[in-house]
């Protein structure tokens, strides 16, 4: 595959947002058409039944496949743009000279919304380091950051409303400033790889950042929603494919009987399992979703969904490069014990 | 004129190699291209995000995929 030389030229703001309005405008209407769409092409078109399991399915698949993509292009689209105000060298900027305890703070929040991509992990750890950040404090923001998913807490809150958004945001905020304390607390300076210490990072990354035109913010969320899309369709596609088996065929009272809000393990369990799958929370979206119907509670699906986004084992070699496997087993203990916690606490008060 | 993309070699990394590549190629310039991809030296440089460009041992770029325009831009400044 090549790319094209698209050597646009420079184009006035108000044609680049006259050109969002449009890029709104559709969005909205393939949004508003896509239940009238299915119902009429499967149910009068087709002619299946809307009751039959089959015709359940099959209408759980196709309407679901087109919401999911429909609103993770939207949400992927506007937070790519709002975050290209945000660049790692500022937030870094914005962290020194911060202590633990608030430190922990601001840096989860900040890793909420700081834009990197997961293969930057590592420079950032170092970057982090060498200017004098604490670990426990860059650890927070390395937790923070796969954990809280904005395109997931867009997700839930048009899937599942405001409560559950903020649910998750809060909760994930908490494990990842308490995780960041007690591992500053543990003083796991001695278990960082000592290559780490040994390279004083130079001070050449404060280059210019980059002045983006409304132009640029447009297409660099064209690309990243793209991107996106392709990473992540096949596993889209497997959990819409499983969702709309458990939505047609699963007894509806075989969750509520096995996994109900009073099993500790059923959080347990779910955690678990989520840990060797690796997926994008926008992935896992469509089970949690289908499961919800089924009468799974919200702690145990929320605590699915971390551990599918935050204790991943792609994510685990790449920390191990620069953290020792002590620290990474600790690590990997607290943010998996958080997580459980968070989902028992939420099983018991919803 | 001497070239550096620096990453561990994830997808975002390689991308950026062949755009690099390409608008040079348009351009008509000579350049040496050199991947980095050993933490240490992507730290040498003070890169926090990658995939980042190094023109002449200077950072022009870091964090993103440019688009082709954009690097085309960046060159022609230098």
């Amino acid at each position: 595959m090549t790319i094209s030389l698209n050597l646009q030229k420079r184009e006035p703001t108000s044609k680049s947002l006259s050109k969002l309005a449009l890029l709104a405008a559709s969005w909205y209407l393939l949004y508003w058409v896509n239940d009238k769409f299915w119902d009429r092409l499967l149910f009068q078109v087709v002619n299946l039944s809307p009751d039959s399991k089959v015709g359940e399915s099959v209408r759980f698949f196709f309407y679901d496949s087109t919401k999911i993509l429909l609103l993770l292009t939207g949400i992927t689209f506007v937070v790519t743009m709002l975050r290209s105000f945000i660049t790692i060298e500022r937030t870094r900027a914005f962290l020194g000279g911060k202590r633990q305890g608030i430190g922990n703070i601001v840096a989860a929040s900040a890793g909420v919304v700081t834009p990197f991509c997961s293969c930057s992990a590592v420079p950032v750890f170092i970057g982090f380091l060498s200017s004098g950040i604490p670990v426990g404090v860059t650890l927070s923001f390395l937790i923070a950051s796969p954990l809280i998913n904005e395109i997931a807490v867009g997700l839930l809150f048009t899937m599942f409303g405001l409560k559950i958004a903020a649910i998750y945001l809060a909760s994930g905020l908490i494990i990842a400033i308490t995780a960041g304390m007690v591992l500053g607390k543990l003083k796991v300076e001695r278990w960082v790889e000592p290559f780490v210490y040994a390279n004083p990072m130079n001070a050449q990354g404060e280059f210019a950042s980059p002045h983006y035109t409304v132009q640029d913010r447009i297409s660099l969320a064209k690309e990243e929603v793209v991107s996106i899309v392709k990473k992540i369709w096949p596993y889209l596609l497997a959990g819409i494919a499983v969702g709309a088996l458990i939505h047609g065929w699963a007894p509806t009272d075989f969750f509520a009987k096995h996994a109900s809000a009073s099993n500790p393990f059923a959080v347990l369990i779910a955690v678990l399992v989520g840990i060797p799958l690796y997926s994008n929370a926008a992935g896992v979206m469509p089970i949690v979703q289908a499961l919800h119907d089924k009468g799974l509670p919200m702690g145990t699906l929320l605590a699915f969904m971390m551990a599918v986004v935050a204790l991943s084992l792609p994510e685990m070699i790449l920390l191990r490069r620069v953290l020792r496997p002590k620290l990474l087993a600790t690590y990997l203990a607290i943010v998996g014990s958080g997580i459980i916690f968070v989902g028992c606490l939420f099983n018991a008060i919803l | 004129m001497d070239i550096k993309v620096l990453g561990p070699g994830c997808k975002n990394c390689v991308t950026l190699d062949r755009i690099a590549h390409e608008v040079v190629a348009e351009m008509g310039l000579t350049a040496t291209f050199e991947k980095v991809e050993d933490y240490a030296a992507i730290a040498s440089y003070g890169v926090m995000s990658t995939p980042a460009l190094v023109v002449d041992g200077k950072v022009v770029l870091s964090g993103r995929v440019p688009t082709p325009r954009h690097l085309k831009e960046i060159l022609e400044a230098i």
